[in-house]
């Protein structure tokens, strides 16, 4: 194995699926000349010329559509939005024409695209731009959703993602692109789509959660242990298809569960997984499962709101301590 | 930037149109035919939704036949046509098969979309007719897309692609115009402009004339009389070959006029226009009229021979509603068929708890 960063990990990610399949061609703002916003896509405009790496005018909504129509015609877009936050703008073009085409169509249009880029909050960038947005596109049907948290999730996730027939949202985050990682130097590493990881076994609560908040739930599971918890953290990793056998597994094994996410609490990602465990897993519950988020408030600029305001091992230690009833 | 302008729509003193734009008779025949079977099928449509056979909206494009034969049939088989949600007839056009858009308006698993799409969404992928679009504006980026892949995989087609005069004042017009400029993209945007957005007057909602939309992108536009099939033949085949050739991407100010209420809810004329003004457009400017004499004075078509035609669009537009009525409606497990192009291994991807 090799370590590797996240950022790189993505960029490996890129380079192999290019290089394997023609058809994939890479679109965004600053992604070839610049090399991307946060260098994703560095030298690959050198690898595969402007062709296939394409510099566009910040246009979210326009070339977001371009790639939809693209792919109808056949060829495999990967659109990079500099960040979730920009494609708002988009939205009608991934939620109108992108994931609705294979049934409007029935069956005649699949729409193999991949709208990757950074999701959720990094530092101090304030309210327009700390969103966490998976919701938005786990929300209808028709849509993939991938929140890889490690290097190797990344680069597994990503070849996964472009080679899938569906539109797949594909969610990074600012704060990750220089961690590291062990990842397989197999030159064909695929992880698929639709299966969980348990990046940390425990046997007395479960802590599920996706995307970057895995490193949060790592952090409040490595201070339980300190006082004697030991916690199981489910990482999801894919929001759409969702690895429900492994939800339920980990539900019979502690019976006491947090789900912890980056972004706001109403008809969040939590609420969904909620509501499917008590549905399915009532008896197994010995307590009621609890959810830790972003405080229902637009991302403040000050430092020590933002902090109040994102959710901490702190948050997710308080919800783990009511769930044990300690 | 160049703009070029034909005679204004329903200009009566032209001569024969068909030496004029170097049109055969035959093609001039064609095109009369093709222009009838439209005008047949939307009023068979109109009448299998005033009996209930058809439900939702439903957008007849009953007076702009032109729109869809002369510029549909200038272009090849492997031509891309893609349009908005009053696209019935652009589907024939590009060579949809009649009975096969009248069973996905009836709902039915004959249609082209098998019943799931309806009026606003007819595909055929076979023929290159890519939608059936039902947000005004939104299929200008996906055109533009497939513009994008005729580019990247080197190919020598075109796509034609319709909007009607109110999508011009969405950012997806600008930002598609720009994009198509900028990679040169073989988009051939074709503005059907028959005077309203539903029931508001183009002139409320813009300062500037429709010719001038484009300009701001270095895209050239076009204005064309809509109503006069040989001109909008003309031009269309002479534009395309242009694009083919390597020309960048076009505008067209198609003019053209709507002879029906927006969509089937609304009265044909209502409070936007007046009853004056519609029945002087369906008296001088209709486009099938104004075809036939030219046909009948030329001496390329008689009385009879119009009839006769005519008799043949009626059983057509008639044998697809049969056919439509026939065809039954789609089963309980198309409920959940096509919704994922590909069902992975792992995960589940529905959540609605239900048995399927």
């Amino acid at each position: 194995m090799a370590v590797i960063t996240y950022r790189e990990a993505l960029n490996q990610a890129l380079r192999e699926e290019m290089q394997r399949d023609p058809d994939v061609f890479l679109m965004g703002e600053e992604v070839a000349e610049y090399d991307g916003a946060y260098k994703v896509s560095k030298g690959l405009l050198e690898e595969f010329g402007e062709g296939r790496v394409v510099d566009t005018p910040i246009s979210e909504l326009g070339f977001a559509g371009l790639g939809v129509g693209a792919a109808m015609a056949g060829l495999r877009p990967v659109i990079e939005f500099m960040t979730f936050n920009f494609a708002f703008l988009s939205l009608d073009q991934v939620i109108n024409a992108a994931v609705k085409m294979y049934y409007m169509s029935e069956g005649q249009f699949p729409v193999p695209i991949v709208f990757r880029g950074p999701t959720g909050a990094a530092l101090q960038l304030s309210a327009q731009h700390s969103q966490a947005c998976e919701t938005y596109y786990s929300h209808a049907p028709g849509c993939k959703v991938v929140t890889p948290g490690t290097p190797a999730d990344a680069k597994g996730l990503l070849k996964a993602a472009i080679r899938d027939d569906d539109p797949v949202a594909f969610m990074e985050g600012e704060l990750l692109y220089n961690l590291k990682g062990e990842v397989p130097e197999d030159d064909d590493f695929v992880i698929p789509l639709g299966v969980a990881d348990l990046k940390r076994e425990g046997s007395d609560v479960s802590i599920i959660t996706h995307g970057k908040m895995i490193h949060v739930a790592l952090q409040a599971a490595g201070k339980l242990e300190k006082d004697g918890i030991e916690a199981d953290v489910l990482d999801l990793r894919t929001i759409r298809p969702l690895d429900m056998d492994a939800i339920l597994d980990t539900v019979a094994k502690t019976n006491r569960v947090v789900y912890l996410e980056e972004g706001w609490p109403y008809a969040g990602t939590g609420a969904q997984i909620v509501s499917m465990i008590q549905a399915e897993a009532f008896d197994e519950l010995d307590a009621p499962v609890l959810r830790v988020t972003q405080a229902d408030v637009p991302m403040p600029y000050a430092k020590n709101l933002e902090a109040l305001a994102k959710p901490s091992a702190n948050h997710v230690i308080e919800a783990v301590n009511k769930v044990l009833y300690r | 930037m160049a703009e070029t302008k034909t005679k204004p729509k329903g200009d009566k003193t032209k001569g024969d149109g068909l030496r004029e734009h170097g049109i055969s008779p035959e093609l001039a025949l064609d095109l009369m035919r093709d222009m009838l079977l439209y005008r047949r099928f939307e009023e068979k449509a109109e009448e299998g939704y005033a009996i209930g056979k058809i439900g939702g909206f439903c957008h007849l494009h009953i007076g702009q036949e032109a729109a869809a034969a002369g510029t549909i049939k200038p272009l090849r088989e492997d031509d891309y046509v893609m349009s908005a949600y009053r696209e019935h007839t652009q589907a024939l056009a590009k060579g949809v098969a009649p009975k096969r858009v009248m069973a996905e308006l009836y709902g039915r698993t004959d249609g082209s979309s098998g019943g799931k799409g309806g009026s606003m969404h007819i595909f055929d992928k076979g023929v290159r007719f890519m939608g059936g679009h039902g947000i005004v504006g939104g299929q200008i980026p996906l055109a533009t897309g497939v513009g994008w892949k005729i580019r990247y995989r080197e190919e020598d087609s075109v796509i034609v692609v319709f909007l009607g005069d109110a999508a011009v004042n969405q950012g997806a017009f600008h930002e598609s115009l720009n994009l198509a400029a900028i990679w040169e993209l073989p988009v051939i945007y074709v503005v059907e402009n028959n005077d309203y957005g539903m029931g508001t007057a183009f002139s409320r909602v813009s300062r500037t004339e429709m010719v001038t939309k484009s300009s701001g992108h270095g895209v050239p536009a076009h204005s064309v009389d809509g109503q006069d099939v040989l001109a909008t033949y003309a031009f269309f085949r002479d534009l395309t070959a242009d694009v083919r050739g390597g020309a960048g991407p076009k505008f067209v100010d198609l003019q053209t006029y709507r002879f029906r209420g927006h969509s089937m809810s609304d009265p044909v004329s209502g409070t936007y226009r007046s009853v004056e003004e519609v029945e002087k457009a369906k008296r001088d400017q209709d486009p099938i009229a104004l075809l036939r004499d030219v046909l009948l004075d030329g001496g390329h078509l008689d009385e009879d021979g119009l009839t006769e035609m005519d008799a043949e669009a009626r059983r057509t537009a008639s044998e697809a509603a049969e056919f439509a009525e026939a065809s039954p409606v789609p089963g309980p497990d198309a409920l959940y068929a096509n919704v994922w192009a590909e069902v992975n291994e792992h995960g589940r991807l529905f959540f609605d708890g239900r048995d399927r």
